[in-house]
């Protein structure tokens, strides 16, 4: 899995975001270094979904937070509206990513508790400053109240409310609108919607698919889930312990799907497999099935420890990504091309 | 009771004293298992899915601060009129619960071993020797590799999935009749999670073990369980073979919780049904079926009297729904 390589890569068209040779690593003392991502490469066009999959420990969560410089990334570029955004600091850092937003998985914790609705939402305009006339001149309070609308809660019901007065799914919608204050391009929504019931779930992807179209964004989606990230994505791209396995559109993916990893993510969704499957991944003989260690990722492919396919052509050499339709990239060395 | 029947619930109410009133979370619930089958308890957060597994269990008892009423019949046992000794007796040997965090159900200072030999040595008064290599039996046939060298290791050497396999063989080392699953996969990774599901499938179908199955997620259950139970707000809602349910739900509220699932085959972008406002508060639930005020089929009778279970196909007559306005049994195939 291996995954380098830039052959999902759309040079030459204007991408809101371009991410290259991204790569982050956490020294864990005693010279040991955990490799959570090694080399990622993505862009992103306006308008467009990409949903970033994979298991936990793959890298997904790092990745996005590096985008955003939270922290910065240990090496590789990261360009927003094509300007660099690694290697700045401080306030220019801030101006930079201010149209650049983040949703977090749990939405109660990254919420402050002690303040109420109507400040959380402001904190934005309260931090860069409002200016009547960015916003058709109105006032504040009014721009605040058409937000939280916007994103289903009834203003006059959650405006003097605090976190723990509201649900999971409320507090999320509080997330997104405090995300959409700055009037983000970007919005990168990490497991949104992971820690909500299924009900409150779709009403959380309903809401992002609206939002997105009314305030024209484009959308770094990372789930776990397969349905839900091929439901809201245009294009998916699957993680493997930091190495990107395959990139395609979420379109027919789970017949598309060719990479052995992304096959066996459908695979594990419940209520599709056999009886023989079942003997197979269950039984004593099952084969080991535990993400290898990120201080010390296999050679080659990192994939090929849980690979069904595995030689040792994938332990010698990493499977470099190559095109195999258009917007379709694979990362495997036993993938047949067309 | 018939002789079949392994566990029999008859009208269970749980209900927890609170400051803020009286929480009634499991509101008469009926349900029969037999022997070697396995029931799929599905429900949202709140729907008192888990309070229910731990009434049955006994873990949750009558106390200053809760109040349980009905009666829960375990292999010929009245749980909850037992004194607190004998029902102890019963898990482990009769029955087991495996719960969702594997991390948090293991002491973190004390070897895996001594987990499993503890109970194997209070229950079935196995010597430290015979206790050990059964531990080593119990670890292989939960699919753990090296089973003799994981005795002598902590809980933090193993990932979460190998936890989860050593909790399940931890309840089953005294061959229990019913095993309680409390959401035993939403803390692992979607592929561990298949292996963890498959697993308890292996073992029930080896074992000839019943399994309650007590999740929120909807594909989990549909593929492992003969039967299934839709919770909301401490009731159950519909009841039925699991086929039944997931391809032709008779409840409001089951049938748009199955739609608000984004679905693989569907096309991107697809707009999920969603349902519309929140789960009652159970300190004041509403009068009537809990679900009426969020029901799009709702009428006058559902705000004021509370449904029964029934079963309104005749060619199905077990699978039973509670409510007063099901679809007309004529929109869908009978078979």
């Amino acid at each position: 899995m291996a995954g380098s390589g830039k052959a999902h890569l759309r040079p030459g068209r204007d991408a809101v975001l371009e991410v290259e040779d991204l790569v982050v690593e956490f020294p864990v003392g005693r010279g040991q270094v955990v490799h959570a991502v090694s080399g990622l490469d993505l862009d992103l066009l306006p308008g467009e979904t990409l949903g970033i999959l994979g298991e936990s420990g793959c890298g997904k969560s790092t990745a996005g937070r590096a985008i955003m410089q939270l922290p910065a990334p240990t090496s590789g570029s990261v360009r927003f509206d094509g300007a660099e955004l690694t290697g700045l600091g401080g306030g220019a850092l801030r101006r930079g990513r201010a149209r650049l937003q983040m949703i977090m998985q749990d939405p109660i914790s990254s919420l402050n508790p002690r303040r109420k609705v109507k400040d959380l939402v402001a904190e934005g305009l309260s931090v860069w400053g409002f200016d009547p006339a960015d916003h058709e001149g109105k006032n504040k309070e009014t721009v605040v109240r058409e937000l939280l609308a916007a994103v289903g809660l009834e203003p006059d019901v959650v405006w003097d409310r605090r976190p723990h007065e509201l649900s999971g799914g409320q507090c999320q919608r509080v997330c997104i609108a405090r995300a959409l204050m700055l009037r983000p391009r970007v919005l990168i929504c990490d497991e949104p919607v992971s820690s909500l019931d299924v009900s409150v779930q779709a009403q959380i992807l309903n809401l992002l698919e609206e939002t997105k179209e009314r305030f024209g964004l484009s959308m770094v989606f990372i789930a776990h889930d397969v349905s839900v990230v091929k439901n809201i994505s245009d294009r998916v791209m699957v993680l493997y312990l930091g190495k990107v396995c395959e990139v395609l559109p979420s379109e027919g993916m789970h017949l598309q799907a060719v990479h052995p990893y992304t096959r066996m993510l459908l695979a594990s969704i419940p209520g599709e497999e056999t009886e023989a499957d079942a003997e197979a991944s269950s039984g004593p003989g099952a084969r080991a099935a535990e993400l290898p260690s990120p201080l010390n990722p296999p050679s080659g492919c990192r994939f090929r420890t849980r690979c069904p396919l595995a030689t040792d052509l994938c332990a010698a050499e990493e499977p470099v990504l190559r095109e195999l339709a258009s917007g379709h990239a694979v990362a495997c060395h036993h993938v047949e091309s067309p | 009771m018939t002789a079949a029947s392994l566990l029999e619930v008859t009208d269970l109410r749980t209900t927890f004293h609170t400051p803020r009133g009286d929480v009634t979370a499991v509101d008469g619930v009926s349900l029969t298992l037999r022997a070697g089958e396995t029931l799929g308890v599905v429900g949202e957060s709140g729907s008192g899915k888990s309070v229910l597994g731990r009434s049955l269990m006994g873990l949750i008892g009558q106390g200053p601060t809760t109040t349980i009423s009905g009666r829960v019949t375990l292999a010929g046992h009245d749980v909850h009129a037992l004194p607190a000794r004998e029902r102890r007796r019963l898990w482990g040997p009769t029955v087991a619960m495996v719960f969702q965090d594997p991390m948090t159900s293991l002491n973190p200072v004390k070897k895996i071993g001594t987990h499993l030999v503890e109970a194997l040595r209070l229950h079935l008064r196995l010597d430290r020797k015979a206790a050990r290599e059964r531990s080593v039996d119990l670890l292989r046939q939960v699919g753990i590799p090296e089973p003799a060298r994981r005795l002598d290791q902590y809980p933090h050497e193993l990932s979460g999935g190998m936890r989860q396999r050593v909790v399940i063989a931890m309840a089953l080392a005294c061959d229990p009749k019913l095993l309680i699953a409390d959401e035993p996969t939403t803390a692992l990774d979607v592929t561990v999670q298949k292996q963890i599901l498959d697993l308890l499938a292996r073992l029930a179908r080896e074992r000839q073990m019943a399994i309650i199955l007590v999740s929120h997620d909807l594909g989990a259950v549909a593929g492992r369980t003969d039967r299934v139970a839709v919770m909301y707000a401490g009731r159950v809602v519909e009841t039925s073979r699991t086929l039944e349910v997931f391809t032709r739900p008779i409840h409001p509220y089951s049938e748009a919780l199955l739609a608000s699932i984004p679905r693989l085959d569907a096309a991107p972008h697809t707009r999920l049904r969603t349902i519309e406002g929140r789960p009652p508060d159970l300190v004041s639930p509403p009068p009537g079926c809990r679900f009426a005020p969020r029901c799009t089929r709702a009428e006058d009778v559902c705000r004021t009297e509370a449904p029964r279970l029934r079963g309104p196909r005749p060619a199905a007559p077990r699978h039973t729904a509670a409510c007063h306005l099901p679809p007309a049994a004529t929109a869908h195939e009978e078979d």
